[in-house]
């Protein structure tokens, strides 16, 4: 059985820089000097941080994070 | 403060946010709004709407194409096109509207984001270290004037690189316009446009000038917009939007805090044995006190959900109804300083998501673990004697604790 890899994304046009994602989950998330949030590296979600990944995506007001399984 | 105004019948087609029933707590009026009346209408102020759910409140905060953002605080001096020219407004970028607001909103965001708000927390901590200093052996004093209203002033006197001691005189004017709404157009005028702001900030930025130093007011004088330095209006502008967004705000968040955990000797517990809980709790805090309802102006006549909006109406954002809506926050009215999904709107939603909110959840972070550090045990020495601001920044203006 193999684990399904997962990935999130932030979209610039929906981020409004409230930085509960990257406050909660710096692993996954950076900030640019404006404050505005994108994803580390490509966005894949190490398996111990899935559940940091999924409170990231609960927590953004602007609805801005996605998680998604990536096809193997 | 309160109550210059006739009593209000109705709610929903008379309601006023300085009437004292609000004042001292919106939160029932607004439950049964969002039940009965998701949209209701005043005839006060010249005219106000007030959406209440998650929904409706979103909605007109993403819409910047029927509400205009150049007046945000209603009262009975309503603006015209001519003294309030959008897109900039009075204090930018929060009375501006697109294009001209992500141009003045840009140029502010590297000072208000993550890293150099951290570089602040030290003068924050050391600060409300020095405030209950002074408190030390008082069993009974009033936390309000004695601590949290100090705390973000003082905090943005700090980043302007103003002197300390003039904290005072912001703390007047801001008091006089957020909080005495429900004055005449003349008591508002005479206040308002006293000057003796302007002349102080101008003293200021001179001193700025000729000698420049590591602080705000030094990076609002070096900032450009297309090449050109910021005129003097446009920086005072600013320096008015930080005062005004700044200082009630945040004293309100911790002194609703505070209010709570008085209140509740199992959450100041958990905060104490549990320090991992700081996060989730700042959130719910935020989320069940949020203290700011913004305000809109309708740009043209048009019908939202049934509603006939005309031009120059006012509208109120009450982003605390919006965070205590059951549809979106399960057992909304529960504080529940571990709730793990937590997408509140106590700092707006959209293009105006509050500039300052990394600097006010560091000083609302540190203030209240300074306070719990020093004083584990504490309730309210007389829960009558709580008075709440009104208008559109809602916290405790005085809150008598006792230390046990």
């Amino acid at each position: 059985m193999t684990t399904p890899t997962y990935r999130v994304e932030v979209d610039q046009a929906k981020c409004q820089g409230h930085n509960r994602c990257y406050s909660m989950a710096p692993e996954l998330f950076d900030v640019d000097d404006y404050g505005l949030a994108s994803a580390v590296g490509d966005g894949t979600v190490p398996p111990d941080l899935l559940d940091k990944a999924r409170r990231a995506v609960a927590n953004c007001p602007e609805y801005a994070i996605t998680l998604t399984e990536v096809p193997l | 403060m309160t109550g210059r105004q006739a009593p209000v019948s109705d709610w929903a087609t008379d309601f006023d946010h300085t009437d004292p029933t609000w004042v001292a707590d919106p939160y029932p009026i607004w439950d049964e709004l969002r039940r009965n009346c998701p949209v209701a209408h005043s005839d006060r102020y010249g005219g106000t709407w007030l959406p209440t759910t998650h929904e409706l409140v979103s909605e007109v905060a993403y819409d910047t194409e029927h509400f205009t953002s150049r007046a945000v605080v209603v009262s009975n001096i309503k603006p015209t096109d001519l003294d309030l020219p959008a897109p900039i407004g009075l204090a930018p970028p929060i009375t501006s509207d697109p294009p001209f607001h992500a141009i003045a909103r840009r140029m502010l965001l590297p000072a208000f984001s993550p890293k150099p708000i951290n570089a602040l927390e030290p003068f924050t901590r050391s600060l409300c270290r020095e405030l209950l200093d002074a408190t030390r052996g008082m069993s009974h004093f009033d936390a309000a004037l004695e601590y949290t209203r100090h705390i973000p002033v003082r905090v943005i006197v700090q980043m302007l690189g103003f002197p300390q001691e003039d904290a005072d005189i912001f703390r007047h004017f801001i008091t006089q316009v957020l909080e005495n709404v429900d004055q005449s157009v003349e008591e508002r005028q005479e206040v308002i446009a006293s000057g003796e702001l302007d002349a102080y900030m101008n003293d200021q930025i001179a001193k700025h000038r000729a000698e420049p130093r590591d602080d705000l007011t030094s990076f609002l004088l070096e900032a450009e917009i297309d090449g050109n330095k910021l005129e003097d209006a446009h920086i005072r502008g600013t320096m008015v939007l930080l005062m005004i967004a700044g200082i009630d705000t945040t004293w309100s968040a911790i002194g609703a805090s505070l209010w709570h955990l008085a209140r509740h000797p199992e959450d100041r517990r958990r905060l104490i044995e549990e320090p991992a809980l700081w996060d989730t709790a700042i959130e719910e805090l935020l989320r069940a006190y949020a203290p700011v309802t913004m305000a809109r102006m309708v740009k043209e006549d048009f019908d939202f959900h049934g509603c006939p909006m005309k031009k120059d109406d006012w509208l109120l954002l009450p982003f605390p109804s919006a965070n205590r809506d059951e549809r979106e926050f399960p057992e909304a009215d529960a504080v529940e300083l571990d709730r793990v999904d937590n997408r509140h709107a106590a700092f707006g939603l959209g293009i105006h998501r509050c500039l300052g909110s990394n600097l006010a959840r560091m000083e609302l972070t540190v203030a209240l673990q300074e306070w719990l550090d020093r004083y584990p045990q504490f309730d309210l020495a007389d829960p009558a004697a709580v008075t709440w601001s009104g208008g559109q920044v809602r916290g405790p203006r005085s809150l008598p604790v006792r230390i046990l």
